[in-house]
Order: structure tokens, then C-alpha cells, then sequence
């Protein structure tokens, strides 16, 4: 009875080398571990699953053919994700619902400071104190009714905990931008977010708390 | 000691950086104090925080059922 050997992990550039000789079945275990990161960012960008299933599936697709233009320095998830990230923003470029949007970069409007709003007196973590299901569409929609630009970095960042290096080379923007449209948007989902947490969901206050000394 | 103050909209310019322990120290002991003395910002950074918490927990899309089985059929066929 010999020991069955464990099955060794094989390295991506293991995986890659292997998918580049024709083995397609490589591939797909190249892209199972991202398989979500590449769903989450289409459907971050394109707000409809059915939509996004089709731009991460093409994506996928995509780097499967064109794997030889790969760079070994780069790291496969960021490539990965990079396309997929194109991919969704072309499609709501052809997309005529979403003409309203701006997918452009305006860099100009960022120089602007934002101010929060002043109800904010949102001390407590309120996962606990609702429903899960409610909590869960609060923040879909508080997620959906910010800007594009600012939406594909909160979701880089703080839902696929993505570095702010890594999330500035998928988008193609500097370090800088990332931060500055990570604080608005951060700022931006917390307007949204606590006047229903801090407010009506938790206290059932009619009014929101006042902090602001004037 | 003490340190040098800082206004409100030097804080907000900050805040996401400092949720982020991504500032300076001494820029950290001036918002420090700042948030002890100003309850507006004290709130927008309890928020902000907040923020981060929740969308790292609640935010969850799940897979279409089939996804999986419909990517690997897709690259099979290429």
C-alpha cells in the first residue's frame, strides 16, 4: 500500500507555462482561484448580474488569449482583474442606459473638497442591530448610486482588499487618485449609509442627531 | 508639548488616509487631538470607519449558480 503523494500545489507560472504549450485545462486552474474577484468587479461596474456573468466570462476568455502578452513581472490576479475592469467599462460604453454616467476621467473635479454632511453621529457598528438582508441592499444601493470612478476604487480597495498599488495599475491611475477618490467615496457611502443606520433602521428617531455646534 | 492645530478640512482631506494608517505621525497627533475636541469630525471618522467595516463584511454578490460550470465549458470549447 503505497502513501498516495499529496497533490502539490502547482505555481502559477507553472500554470501559465503550461496553458502557453495548449493545455487548456491549466487555464481554468489558473483563473478558478479569480473567479470571484472577476465577477465582483463586473458586477461592481455593471450593476446586473446577468451582464456581468457575460463581461467576466468574456474577460476570462480575453486573457486566455492573449496569455502570451503577460508580462512574468506583473501578478496574474491584477492582469486578470485589468481586463475584466476594460472589459465592463466598454461594455457601458455601448451600453445607451448608462449615457449619463461618465466613464471619462474629468480629473479636474477632484481638486474639490467634499464635505461631509453634519447628522454623523454614527458611533456604534450596526451590523449587529440589523437585519442582515436590510444591511445588504442598504449597502448595494448606496454602493450603485455612487460615481463609476469612484465605485470600481471602493470595491478594489475595501471589498477586494486590493493595495492602493495594485488598484492604481488596474485602473491606470496614479497612487494619488486612488486616494483621493477612495476618501470620496468613502465619504459619499457614509452620507448615504447613516442617516438610515443612525437614524430610522436602529432608533427609530424621526430626526437625525445634530453635532455640529452651529 | 503641544501640537500644532488643524482645521476641519484638513482632517476630511485626511481622514480616509488615517482610517488607512496612512499618514505621518505627526499629522496622526494633530488629527488626534482634533477629533478629541471636535465632535463633527469625531462622527465623519467613527463613520468613515464604519464604512470600511460594512462594506467588507455586507458586501456579497454571489456568483451566478453555474458560473463555474458554464467558464470552464467556455474555455473547453476555445
Amino acid at each position: 500500500m503505497g502513501a498516495s503523494k499529496p497533490r502539490l500545489e502547482v505555481s502559477e507560472a507553472e500554470l501559465i507555462r503550461r496553458v502557453c504549450q495548449g493545455d487548456q485545462e491549466a487555464f481554468y486552474g489558473l483563473v478558478r482561484p479569480y473567479e470571484r474577484a472577476v465577477y465582483v468587479a463586473a458586477v461592481s461596474i455593471l450593476n446586473n448580474p446577468a451582464d456581468a456573468e457575460e463581461v467576466a466570462q468574456e474577460a476570462v476568455l480575453k486573457a486566455f488569449t492573449h496569455l502570451t502578452e503577460f508580462r512574468a513581472e506583473a501578478k496574474f490576479s491584477t492582469w486578470l482583474i485589468q481586463i475584466t475592469i476594460n472589459e465592463a467599462r466598454s461594455r457601458l460604453r455601448k451600453d445607451r442606459r448608462h449615457l449619463y454616467e461618465s466613464i471619462d476621467e474629468p480629473r479636474t473635479d477632484e481638486e474639490g473638497d467634499y464635505s461631509p454632511k453634519d447628522f454623523a453621529d454614527w458611533r456604534e457598528i450596526p451590523s449587529e442591530t440589523l437585519k442582515r438582508d436590510e444591511l445588504r441592499n442598504a449597502l448595494k444601493r448606496a454602493l450603485a448610486s455612487l460615481p463609476l470612478k469612484y465605485r470600481e476604487v471602493l470595491i478594489l480597495r475595501d471589498i477586494q482588499n486590493l493595495s492602493i498599488e495594485e488598484t492604481a495599475e488596474i485602473l491606470g491611475i496614479s497612487e494619488g487618485n486612488v486616494k483621493t477618490r477612495l476618501l470620496r467615496a468613502r465619504l459619499q457611502m457614509r452620507d448615504a449609509l447613516a442617516p438610515g443606520i443612525d437614524g430610522s433602521w436602529s432608533t427609530g428617531r424621526p430626526e437625525y442627531k445634530k453635532v455640529r455646534p452651529w | 508639548m503641544s501640537v500644532i492645530e488643524i482645521s476641519c478640512l484638513e482632517v476630511w482631506r485626511e481622514i480616509s488616509n488615517y482610517v488607512d494608517d496612512d499618514v505621518v505621525p505627526e499629522l496622526r497627533a494633530r488629527m488626534e487631538a482634533h477629533f478629541k475636541s471636535c465632535a463633527h469630525c469625531k462622527a465623519v471618522l467613527d463613520g468613515t470607519k464604519n464604512v470600511v467595516k460594512l462594506v467588507a463584511d455586507g458586501v456579497e454578490y454571489d456568483l451566478p449558480s453555474g458560473f463555474s460550470d458554464r467558464l470552464y465549458r467556455r474555455i473547453k470549447g476555445k
